[in-house]
């Protein structure tokens, strides 16, 4: 079974996605460790080591995801996690934006999948598939 | 009467409580100095002899029995070896610290050659391995438990890591002259502190090896099983007291003080919850029978540290208003390091004494507490809470030699408090104090394997 860290970011407590998320990879065979909302990179990064897990997704909708992600592929790099997936979801960056924009940015700072608001999770479940398989 | 003795092995003295199972009191105490370094019965003898001479109603063939603990021989040192500090690497250290061990090495991810030798060359009891969720990281413990096998360490090692690892750490220490235990992971989920199997393995090598190992065997042969170590042998007894017993209450949420000449000791007993809806509990699950010993903090052995823990300027902030004595801090605190067995003679080491219990309480206390941090987000400001709260703790016990004979006790364990300089620390909020005067908590925590109802009347008796 493979293990997924997933959660939200920084200072946000939005939690209703977080559960859809964990029920809707749970159901799919997926071993989901769920670190809950105000979660810092540190808590991903650590839950990541010990869990042996092969992506981190990370949740943000209050729109300071952007700064919050800052370096997070670096920090993953530092901890040992080389070959680890990074997905971010949500409303990811302040107001309006042209999400290819955002996505080019997000990919930039070594995201493999980034997700505009209101996309389905079953997106991000056939993503997963192809990049780590179930 | 029916007398029943409680012995402790202690590290500087032997001390014998006896108890009467009849009547449910405490018939009398004595102490000699503990002797392991020749024939530890010397001291117990001399202990017996002392308790029959003070107590001639105790008859030595009425004696229905013993139960004994033992710290002696610098106690049970222990090392922790984890994967990550935050996680595996506390959940190993918190279940080496509730089974009453002191833990001297603390290592994480890859063991490096240095640390082998550190680990080799140190005078540690027992190695506890833990590292990964189960399912989770396999590939750290495997890879220090080979080290510790090309390291041939001579001192058990319990491995307490991912289930998953459990078979080809079998095969890596099989045929090796290694004594190995394999149980329960110590976090079996992420933040998920399971220690019990860990610690009920500790108690068994204790029981088996560690007392042969610090001479202490023959005081076994006399007195049946030296059944654990004293610390725990006190957390026990709190976590009695706290929890009640049948149709005796007991105190609820609790926190026991030992001030040593080397260490500080507290243990809380309590699940220590966020109190508030805003505050979201963050790090590894807290045991709900907490011991932390703070290796820095302590009146003697560890006099010279204080003063890398408090500036000068605070240490006079923890005279009492109405000392007018001039302290000469670095002077009185070097002495006290280099003549451990110094007593204070005049109202001045008193008062300097009293000051330096009152740090070793303040400081002890910051560490062992929850702590909250404020995030400021859109919907308003939540709290991080990291460790127990206890802010709602309701009695703090003082223990140990130096509390028990200080006059002003109390005085010194008050500064447990909430302080208006360390807000977001979840400090006791005015809690009642009572002292161990006739420290039988120990003793209580023997007697409760046996007889829990008796030993919480007692303590509920004898905690002043």
């Amino acid at each position: 079974m493979k293990t997924i860290v997933i959660g939200v970011i920084g200072a946000d407590v939005h939690a209703v996605g977080n559960k859809i998320i964990d029920y809707v990879l749970t159901e799919n065979g997926y071993n989901v460790v769920n670190i809950g909302v105000l979660s810092s990179q540190e808590d991903f990064i650590n839950a990541a080591i010990e869990t042996d897990a092969k992506a981190i997704l990370i949740s943000s909708l209050y729109g300071h995801g952007e700064m919050d992600c800052r370096y997070m592929r670096e920090q993953c790099e530092e901890a040992g996690l080389d070959n680890i997936k990074l997905y971010v979801g949500g409303n990811i960056v302040v107001g309006k934006q042209d999400f290819k924009e955002v996505e080019k940015r997000f990919k930039k700072m070594g995201f493999d999948r980034v997700y505009p608001p209101g996309v389905k999770i079953e997106k991000a479940l056939d993503d997963l598939k192809e990049d780590i398989g179930s | 009467m029916k007398p029943y003795l409680l012995v402790d092995f202690g590290s500087t003295y032997t001390k014998i409580t006896a108890v009467d199972l009849e009547q449910d009191f405490i018939i009398g105490t004595s102490k000699a100095t503990t002797t392991v370094n020749t024939n530890v019965l010397d001291g117990y003898d001399k202990a017996f002899e002392r308790l029959l001479r003070n107590h001639p109603n105790i008859l030595e063939e009425d004696i229905s029995g013993f139960s004994a603990c033992s710290s002696a021989a610098g106690g049970l040192k222990m090392a922790a070896i984890g994967l990550v500090e935050e996680l595996t690497v506390e959940a190993a250290k918190r279940a080496c610290l509730g089974a009453g061990a002191i833990v001297n090495l603390v290592f994480s991810h890859h063991m490096t050659k240095r640390e082998i030798k550190t680990l080799k060359e140190s005078d540690i009891d027992i190695i506890l391995l833990a590292g990964g969720t189960d399912g989770g990281n396999s590939e750290c413990i495997l890879y220090n438990a080979k080290k510790l096998k090309e390291a041939k360490v001579s001192v058990p090692v319990i491995v307490a890591g991912n289930k998953d690892t459990n078979d080809e750490i079998d095969d890596i220490f099989e045929n090796t002259k290694i004594e190995y235990y394999i149980v329960d992971n110590v976090m079996p989920q992420l933040k998920k502190l399971d220690v019990k199997a860990a610690k009920e393995v500790i108690r068994k090598i204790f029981i088996d090896k560690i007392i042969e190992a610090k001479g202490i065997k023959k005081a076994a042969e006399k007195l049946g099983e030296i059944i654990m170590p004293t610390p725990e042998a006190v957390l026990l007894a709190a976590e009695l007291l706290s929890k009640g017993y049948e149709d005796i209450e007991g105190f609820g949420e609790l926190m026991v003080i030992d001030i040593g000449g080397a260490t500080t000791d507290i243990h809380t007993i309590g699940e220590g919850f966020p109190k508030r809806t805003e505050v979201i509990m963050k790090g590894l699950q807290e045991p709900f029978a907490k011991r932390t010993v703070e290796g820095d903090l302590g009146m003697r052995y560890s006099a010279n540290a204080l003063l890398s823990l408090v500036s000068d300027y605070e240490f006079r902030q923890y005279f009492d208003k109405d000392d007018k004595c001039n302290h000469n801090i670095a002077k009185s605190l070097k002495r006290r390091r280099e003549n451990v067995d110094f007593i204070p003679a005049t109202k001045d080491e008193e008062e300097f004494d009293k000051a330096i219990a009152k740090i070793c309480c303040d400081v002890s206390i910051s560490r062992h507490v929850g702590h909250v941090e404020v995030v400021h987000t859109p919907l308003g400001n939540m709290y991080y809470q990291t460790g127990k709260d206890l802010s709602d703790i309701k009695y703090v016990i003082g223990t140990g030699g130096v509390l028990i004979n200080n006059a002003d006790a109390k005085n010194i364990l008050r500064s447990v408090n909430k302080k208006s300089n360390k807000k977001l620390e979840l400090r006791p909020n005015n809690p009642a104090i009572l002292i161990d005067r006739s420290y039988i908590m120990a003793a209580m925590g023997l007697l409760s394997q046996k007889y829990p109802k008796k030993a919480l009347k007692l303590m509920k008796q004898y905690l002043l």
